[in-house]
């Protein structure tokens, strides 16, 4: 049934060629920057994105002057013409938000290369700064119901009124019918997380670096929704991260060795839901994902085999084990096998994952701080670094509208 | 035992559907009037679930409301460890239905422990009062 989907909803459709692609090697990130992740900040968000953003701009060695874009979600709290304003920035000539939280963190980064690779700037930003820890929580229901309530989305009408008010729970919905589909069994989930937490504990910027786990401390957490326990689950987390984009003409000259972008995609396929698409023909699996791999791939001319280290955002660690399955990295059902034992996924295997940490243990700034990373392993300056990293694949939100990279160095 | 589900409480309306999106209008009156009624594409036969002004399969405005049997089964659950809200205390279950007419609707279970809830399982709709203008669909194991 889902090959059948697929070929009708998404194959039959013309591509546009990937001759045509302005983005392709000709676009780069050179420079990222970020504030430290806490649980705590005592910040505003506004201050977060300021420093994040002046580390991004200093790290790419421009100054604040050369900035003339601004990318971010359309979920970021922080007031635009008010970050202008406290940046200093002389003169914004483009600005663009992606919709969908963090289903379009990588699509930040497309929109701002298409900005500079058709000359509508020069060098754009993109940042994300929350205080998702102290401030508003995005596990927490009572607080959403009244975020959801107002929220132009027809489908939420119909959830909230039976307590399904958070995204643990919409996720615990693909995860128990995935797991129901492939006879997954519950105990045999935690390597993902387990291997994470080993990555934090190499991170001194990660929350839970200092903060070591066990299999049996990942059986032992309490459930929060079945069938997810509690490190199934991101850490929210205050704080920011920013990445300046250029044309690849642009960074030849860049303090930083750049990071090429070979492929950026979105997906938003038909009856697409915000992490509720329930309507679909499968409730086990994740076409978004699964065509913006198709997409980075087609584009790059890459196969799995060719990535040399992935950052998957993985809100919970199931979301994180069902993209390996959608981006071909293994079979069908066969994410928790692949990721039995951790020696696949750790940084001398052959898919060395979420490297900081992932969202499950560096830090929940929707994923941007996933893309940070993916540009530390092409300079060779990630904390757990993968011997000769040359390409990185880089994830955004599953389950919802979503989007992806391949980064090269 | 039943679920911890109290529908007396206060619980979340849905969004403003006479303001944002009025093809659910009929939905929720069906469901005040103790029907579950389904939006059906009038050309093209395709179920839209949610409702919708457009079929998107074949882009016509036609559509016709029919009555579900209200049989289904449970396609996929969620249950809650942790209250995610004051009038949902834990342990809350959240369940998929899986219509006999295809389509799928969330909703929650009564007469059922949320540990005695499978995937597969048999159930049928029943109607509750939740506030004086406010009725909810519910599902209940089949007899
Ligand atoms: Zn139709």
């Amino acid at each position: 049934m889902l090959d059948e989907y697929r070929t009708k909803s998404y194959q039959a459709h013309l591509r546009p060629a990937v001759d045509e692609n302005l983005i392709k090697d000709n676009v780069a990130i050179i420079g990222i920057g970020q504030t430290a992740f806490s649980r705590n900040s005592q910040r505003d968000e506004l201050d977060l994105a300021c420093e994040a953003i002046k580390n991004a701009v200093d790290d790419a060695g421009l100054s604040i002057s050369d900035i003339d874009g601004l990318e971010a979600l359309t979920l970021d709290r922080v007031s635009m013409p008010t970050l202008i304003g406290s940046l200093g920035i002389p003169n914004l000539r483009f600005t663009s938000e992606v919709s969908f939280g963090g289903g379009g963190a990588c699509a930040t980064v497309m929109h701002a290369a298409a900005a500079v690779a058709t000359g509508l700037a020069d060098y754009v930003v993109c940042y994300r700064s929350l205080n998702e820890a102290s401030g508003h929580r995005y596990g927490r229901g009572d607080g959403y119901a009244e975020y959801l309530s107002k929220a132009p989305t027809l489908h939420y009408g119909y959830y909230f009124p039976y307590g399904f008010l958070t995204p643990l729970a919409w996720a615990g919905m693909y995860a128990r019918r995935w797991m129901h589909e492939y006879g997954i069994k519950l105990d045999n989930t935690g390597w993902y997380s387990l291997v994470l937490r080993e990555y934090a504990q190499k991170n001194p910027n990660a929350i839970f670096y200092g903060k070591p786990m066990t299999y049996q401390d990942y059986l032992d957490a309490p459930m929060i929704v079945e069938p997810l326990r509690l490190f199934d689950c991101c850490v929210d987390t205050d704080g920011a991260v920013a990445l300046v984009v250029t044309t690849a003409d642009r960074a030849r000259d860049a303090k930083q060795s750049p990071a090429y972008i070979m492929a950026a995609a979105q997906s938003i396929p038909i009856e697409t839901e915000i992490q509720t698409s329930y309507n679909r023909p499968i409730v086990s699996g994740l076409p978004e994902t699964w065509y913006v791999g198709q997409e980075l791939y087609r584009i790059s001319g890459l196969g799995p085999g060719d990535i040399d280290v992935a950052e998957l955002y993985d809100p919970f660690s199931f979301g994180g084990i069902i993209q390996l399955e959608e981006l071909g990295f293994c079979g069908r059902g066969e994410g928790v096998d692949f990721c039995e034992g951790g020696d696949r996924i750790r940084v001398d295997g052959e898919l060395p994952l979420n490297t900081a940490g992932g969202l499950l243990s560096e830090a929940y700034i929707h994923g941007f701080n996933l893309i940070a990373e993916a540009v530390r392993q092409l300079r060779g300056t990630a904390t757990s670094q993968v011997a000769g990293a040359e390409t990185a694949l880089v994830t955004a939100g599953p389950g919802l509208p979503t989007s992806g990279l391949i980064l090269r160095k | 035992m039943t679920s911890s589900y109290d529908p007396t409480r206060d619980v979340p309306r849905p969004a403003r559907w006479e303001v944002l999106y009025r093809s659910s209008g009929p939905f929720w009156d069906g469901v005040a009037s103790g029907k579950l009624l389904l939006q059906r594409c009038a050309s093209c036969a395709r179920w839209l679930t949610p409702p919708r002004p457009m079929c998107p399969g074949c882009q016509s405005r036609e559509h016709e409301w029919v009555q579900s049997t209200g049989r289904g089964t449970v396609h996929s659950f969620a249950t809650y460890r942790h209250a995610p809200h004051p009038a949902f205390p834990a342990p809350h279950s959240v369940v998929l239905v899986e219509l006999e007419e295809g389509p799928r609707l969330v909703s929650s279970l009564v007469g059922i422990a949320p540990e005695n809830i499978a995937v597969g399982q048999a159930v049928e709709v029943v109607f509750t009062h939740a506030a004086d203008d406010f009725t909810l669909f519910q599902f209940k194991p089949a007899a």
